[in-house]
């Protein structure tokens, strides 16, 4: 069998085309039809599954964040009434809400940048600072972002614990007086970020490790010819290349931070006093705890704006770099 | 290049043979801190009730002890909430293997009309967050009767989108003209998909088997709202109601809640070490693609 025929060659040129967004060449009438039916067929399924379990609830949210639904609205659904925007008007009125949308900007304010620096440098270090066991150290710090977050907030909980945990332990070995880091409220939400950064780091750090290596080793090797320092490579040289990955890696990042719901439902409840309330557990317990499904929904709505007004605008960020 | 290569690749290091050490001992010190918590879990699952409150804390017990793990059998389901973890966590794997891979066949290989909207349609709830569904989720399945039910669990998670980007960015790799000549070889499509780029796509399917499977398995927030009846709980819905039940005993509670932790962290940390290959390609992957 020929494996050069004709007709192939316009599909490799199609299809080889990377990347998100493109627009496949215009092609042949004949090869457009032939594929329809199968096209559709192989499409179905997802879209099936995708339309009733993603679309209609995406859309449902919305409707239900104009209306009064509540818990007996859930048997049904079609009695709950229209409120126009009263649930939005309420929301920014609305201390406790106001507080989560607060302490999820603190989370991401903090967490991001903290994860994304500690990421970078971990990726530095066990790429180019170290040469032996690199695989066994890279396990060693991805780890964390594998298991099971709730597994992992009980252990913080007892890690941080006052009277008899790891961290106030330690302080009082160095002579220092260690907070009630999960019962202050000042703390509780640094505590919080602490662990979500321990947990996160790993995918910042494996996505620039992958970065990292896609440098040429020349590109290094000239900047220290030219009497860089490290300083100077990390700043000149390492960044501005890594720039594409460490946008990304802020995007992943950034979303993941502002949907933070498992560490504070885990570790503190919200508490204290709301301290480490975040929009995730403040819609869970408004939808969930008490039934106000139409304000909760106008809340996830308020955050999925904020999320798609970040994302887009970083994409766009990254968007302008690669050019 | 994959991690692989590189860590056999020697690299010229001019300036920095002096702080080799240095350089070690940092990257020994993160470990470190990185470990501690599991170490902490690990060495305090086997602890008495005294070593747990001791103060100053005691790493290694002074007297070795299963009795938080008998005590948690006992009063936790474990064995059950495992197998619903496990149930839930093959059947999303597997309904996404079949279906995000046709989905990433036809887009990859097959030109029908609408494929670009489609593809469109997958890119952009890549960027839905996953709490914006589930108010109406829970109506819905609540009125399908599927509340508590192994298909409640698993049908919102059946088809992502993440998988289906996946298996197109591997698919596209494959050559059109090995599709061609079956196509002439009077091969249809269902055969050309299944026993032809599946098999060519198997480190597509192992890093795609991971991530769901262990998506699963971590998932928390759905089956949390999806269940109310403790036998249908997964275990980290199990885990979590335990930790925060006011009547568990403090001190025994705790090193029960570590034995659990353990229980719930060790399966994925040994799937992981093993296969660890396959996770940070997989990142790699859809991070620059």
């Amino acid at each position: 069998m020929s494996l050069t025929t004709g007709p192939a060659a316009p599909h490799a040129a199609v299809d080889k085309s990377p990347g998100p967004g493109h627009t496949p060449a215009p092609r042949g009438r004949r090869s457009l039809s032939r594929h329809n039916l199968t096209g559709w067929l192989f499409s179905t399924p997802f879209l099936v599954l995708f339309g009733l379990f993603m679309l209609f609830p995406i859309v449902a949210t919305l409707l239900m964040s104009f209306t009064d639904f509540g818990a007996r609205h859930v048997t049904r659904p079609l009695d709950a009434e229209f409120v126009g925007l009263d649930n939005y008007t309420r929301l920014f009125q609305d201390d406790t809400f106001l507080k989560a949308l607060f302490n999820t900007a603190y989370f991401v304010v903090v967490g991001v940048p903290a994860t994304i620096v500690l990421g970078l440098l971990a990726a530095i270090l066990l790429n180019n600072g170290i040469d032996r066991a690199r695989t066994f150290f890279r396990i060693g710090f991805y780890a964390p972002v594998v298991t099971t977050i709730v597994a992992v907030a009980i252990v913080w909980r007892f890690v941080l614990d006052p009277s008899d945990g790891l961290v106030a332990s330690l302080a009082t070995e160095l002579g220092v007086n260690a907070p009630d880091f999960l019962g202050s409220e000042t703390w509780a939400m640094p505590s919080l970020i602490a662990m979500a950064v321990w947990r996160n780091l790993g995918t910042v750090m494996v996505l620039c490790i992958a970065g990292l290596q896609a440098i040429p080793t020349e590109v290094r090797e000239a900047a220290r010819l030219d009497g860089a320092g490290a300083w100077q490579e990390l700043r000149r040289v390492t960044v501005p290349l890594l720039r594409p990955t460490l946008l990304y890696a802020t995007v992943i990042t950034s979303i993941g931070y502002l949907n933070v719901f498992e560490e504070p439902f885990v570790m503190t409840q919200g508490g204290p006093s709301d301290s480490t309330l975040t929009v995730s557990l403040d819609m869970y317990r408004e939808g969930f705890n008490f039934f106000h499904m139409g304000y909760a929904s106008a809340m996830a709505y308020v955050l999925f704006v904020v999320i798609m007004g970040i994302t887009l605008l970083q994409l766009r960020l990254l968007k302008d770099n690669t050019r | 290049m994959t991690a692989e290569t590189a860590v056999k690749a020697p690299r010229p290091h001019r300036a920095g043979r002096a702080r080799k050490p240095l350089l070690y001992a940092v990257a020994s010190l993160g470990l470190l801190v990185m470990a501690a918590p599991f170490l902490w879990m690990a060495l305090s699952a086997f602890k008495t009730r005294k070593d747990l409150t001791a103060s100053p804390p005691v790493w290694i017990p002074s007297h070795w002890t299963l009795d938080n793990f008998t005590a948690l059998l006992d009063q936790l389901d474990m064995p059950r909430y495992f197998l619903n973890s496990l149930i839930v966590a093959v059947l999303v794997t597997v309904s996404n293997l079949v279906f995000c891979s046709m989905l990433g066949y036809a887009l990859a290989k097959l030109d029908f009309t609408g494929r670009s909207k489609v593809f469109g349609l997958v890119l952009a709830a890549l960027m839905v967050p996953g709490n914006l569904m589930i108010l109406p989720l829970y109506v819905l399945m609540n009125g399908m009767g599927l509340i508590d039910s192994y298909a409640g669990l698993v049908l919102p998670f059946a088809a992502g989108a993440f998988g289906v980007f996946l298996m197109r960015q591997f698919m596209l790799q494959v050559p059109d003209e090995l599709l061609e000549a079956a196509r002439l070889d009077g091969a249809g499509e269902w055969y050309i998909f299944w026993r032809i780029v599946m098999p060519l796509v198997k480190p597509a399917l192992a890093t795609l088997t991971i991530f769901t499977f262990l998506g699963s398995w971590n998932n928390f927030i759905w089956p949390l709202i999806a269940t109310n009846d403790p036998d249908k709980y997964t275990l980290p819905v199990a885990l979590a109601t335990f930790a925060n039940d006011p009547n568990r005993t403090v001190a025994g509670g705790n090193g029960m809640l570590m034995a659990g932790s353990l229980l719930v962290v060790l399966p994925v940390l040994f799937v992981f070490a093993v296969l660890q290959r396959h996770f940070t390609q997989g990142v790699a992957t859809a991070g620059l693609k």
